[in-house]
């Protein structure tokens, strides 16, 4: 009951902070680039036409009452109307989202499949060749330009090699498979289409591992630190003195007890990989809504740019509040 | 001979970085970029700029190093040029953000109360937006240009800096020298001048460094986009966009500046790692 409460408190927090989101995104596409009317009708437009949209969207109106505008159009789910297409954002990013999702998903199961093991492997062999090799792939994965890493990969695996694809999510001439969840992995297995099913995570494979890259050095380290931290406790000399197996003593008793920061981590950098999945998208070509927002920036379609921005970040919050939550399951002594 | 406070903590400092084999490889990194910055104008050798269409996409060669790009230009004195463009944007963000967070953190924990609680949600505000995200919007609303990328980087910096100094000025403000000083007829500008700013000096210093790679990482990523510099200026991320157009057959163009971009980060970060081990007197064991 009350880790009832306590999760209650934690939606609770979040909104003043989501607030504060809306008002950092209404400060930027209403404030900063000048006149928002212009921007509607085009440079070219005649100061009638600028005047009638000023008027329309309610642009002659005091800032106070403009947000309050703009934020009713939010809790109706309404972003605003692309300029580029004169569609609503709200309809063009959902479009996007599942390529977004499957390509983050995937990057943040690499990241942990990959970087947990790392980490552990690093702390048992502290200051070993393992530990030296970890720090060297974390070093350089904290490092690298994703934008870079991307082209590289695909010079060697593409270009080179001839192993995998190098852009979107199909081959030219496929269709996707049909299914509810738009994550095309997992439609093509539920459709038990295995030829689509391997082409689709040939597709994905390069895109999420550049993605996941940078991230996976962030988890390894965290792990390492925090499997350090619990292997130096006297618990686990207990659990060795008591003849349990190298294996049992790392899994199930130091383990358990380093996923917390572990876990932190991982959801911050979730907000992160949304981030790096503009850039990713954007060289392989990959039709999510990272792509979507930099050909946004090139046409200066500001409304789908800040619709972008404010579904991006809300998302960083409430995986945030995810964590806390999870945070309180894997730890009963934390309540507030 | 007696030596000023001052240079005999540096001298301390130095003295423990230069046993730190990561410090001296991070250091000499640094060492290098700055002085291929600097030098640029002396040991380029050709203009970055000038265009000389008969040299059009060389491979790497004896007299271009990195090979030329579409328009003949020579990559490796633009790598060069671009060590200048890229170091000043990371300075001049660490500079604009951690003088400002500097100054927002240091107010808010040196008041503390209603004053600390709206300015440090306003950071968590700015917190709750993946940093890369938040720059390409802001930069998008301001224009492209290298300044409003350095501005828009900078901006999505100020909370680290601010939380830090709050932290330390919430220490600081209860010692009793500060007491003495209130006593004594200071006032709170010059309390936070003299004794809540230098007594974060050090922590500011390490978190700069280790912020300095960030900053040049969301700055090449902004003018990768197109956000940034724009073009014929000689800026990493944004030879790389250009680059990108001949990857498949001119594999030099976007992979040099690159991997500029990439030993210059590892150097601050490295080199800012063992700093902390070093100068923060909570590890410092």
């Amino acid at each position: 009951m009350r880790i009832l409460t306590y999760i209650i408190k934690r939606i609770l927090a979040a909104i003043p902070v989501l607030i504060g989101v809306s008002i950092l995104t209404f400060i930027i596409s209403h404030a900063i680039p000048g006149d928002p009317a212009l921007l509607i009708v085009g440079p070219k437009a005649s100061k009638a036409a600028v005047e009638s949209i000023r008027k329309e969207h309610g642009l002659d109106r005091p800032m106070p009452v403009q947000y309050l505008r703009y934020m009713r159009g939010l809790a109706q789910g309404d972003l605003g109307q692309s300029i580029r297409n004169h569609r609503p954002v709200t309809s063009d990013l959902a479009d996007f989202l599942p390529a977004t999702l499957e390509l983050t998903m995937a990057s943040l199961f690499l990241c942990l499949f990959i970087g947990i093991p790392l980490g552990i492997l690093a702390a048992v062999r502290r200051n070993r060749l393992a530990d030296h090799v970890a720090r060297v792939i974390s070093v350089i994965g904290v490092s690298t330009p994703v934008f870079w890493l991307g082209l590289m990969l695909l010079l060697l695996f593409y270009r080179h090699l001839g192993w995998l694809p190098g852009s979107g999510r199909l081959d030219v001439t496929s269709s996707p498979p049909i299914g509810v969840t738009g994550l095309y992995v997992i439609d093509a297995a539920l459709a038990g289409d295995w030829a689509l099913f391997k082409e689709v995570l040939s597709h994905l494979i390069l895109p999420a591992f550049c993605l996941s890259y940078v991230y996976l050095a962030v988890i390894t380290r965290i792990v390492r630190s925090s499997m350090i931290a619990v292997l130096g406790q006297d618990y686990i000399t207990t659990a060795k003195a008591n003849g349990l197996s190298t294996f049992r003593v790392i899994f199930k008793h130091a383990f358990k007890n380093s996923l917390i920061p572990t876990v932190t981590i991982a959801g911050l950098s979730l907000g992160e990989l949304l981030g790096g999945a503009i850039l990713t998208e954007t060289i392989f070509a990959w039709p999510g809504m990272g792509k979507y927002v930099v050909d946004s920036i090139n046409s200066l379609d500001f409304p789908a740019i800040m619709g972008f921005t404010l579904v991006a970040s809300t998302a960083y919050v409430a995986i945030n509040l995810c964590v806390d939550v999870l945070y309180a399951f894997l730890n009963p002594r934390i309540r507030y | 001979m007696a030596l000023h406070p001052f240079f005999r903590e540096l001298r301390l400092t130095l003295g423990i970085l230069a046993r730190n084999p990561s410090a001296v490889i991070g250091g000499v990194i640094i060492a290098v970029m700055v002085l291929l910055a600097v030098g640029a104008p002396l040991l380029a050798p050709f203009d970055p700029v000038r265009l000389s269409l008969s040299d059009r996409l060389l491979a790497p060669g004896a007299t271009h190093y990195f090979g030329t790009d579409e328009l003949g230009r020579d990559i490796f004195s633009r790598v060069m040029f671009g060590a200048r463009i890229s170091l000043s944007i990371g300075l001049l963000v660490i500079a604009v953000a951690g003088i400002t967070g500097a100054l927002i953190g240091a107010t808010s924990g040196y008041f503390g109360g209603r004053t600390d609680n709206v300015i440090m949600r306003f950071m968590d505000v700015i917190l709750s937006f993946p940093s890369l995200i938040l720059a390409l919007a802001l930069a998008a609303a301001l224009g492209p240009s290298l300044v409003n990328a350095i501005l828009a980087t900078a901006f999505v910096m100020i909370p680290k800096f601010a939380r830090l100094v709050r932290g330390e000025a919430m220490v600081v403000r209860e010692m009793p020298y500060v007491a003495a000083s209130r006593v004594a007829g200071a006032g709170h500008g010059f309390i936070i001048r003299r004794h809540i700013l230098p007594n974060c000096l050090n922590s500011a210093i390490v978190l700069a460094t280790l912020t300095l790679g960030d900053a040049i990482l969301i700055a090449a990523s902004l003018s990768f986009i197109g956000l940034g510099a724009q073009p014929p200026t000689p800026e990493w991320g944004a030879m790389i966009a250009s680059g990108r157009k001949f990857l498949m057959d001119q594999w030099w163009y976007a992979t040099f500046p690159g991997l500029f971009i990439l030993l210059t980060v590892i150097g601050f970060n490295i080199f800012g790692d063992a700093l902390r081990d070093v100068l923060d007197p909570r590890i410092r064991r």
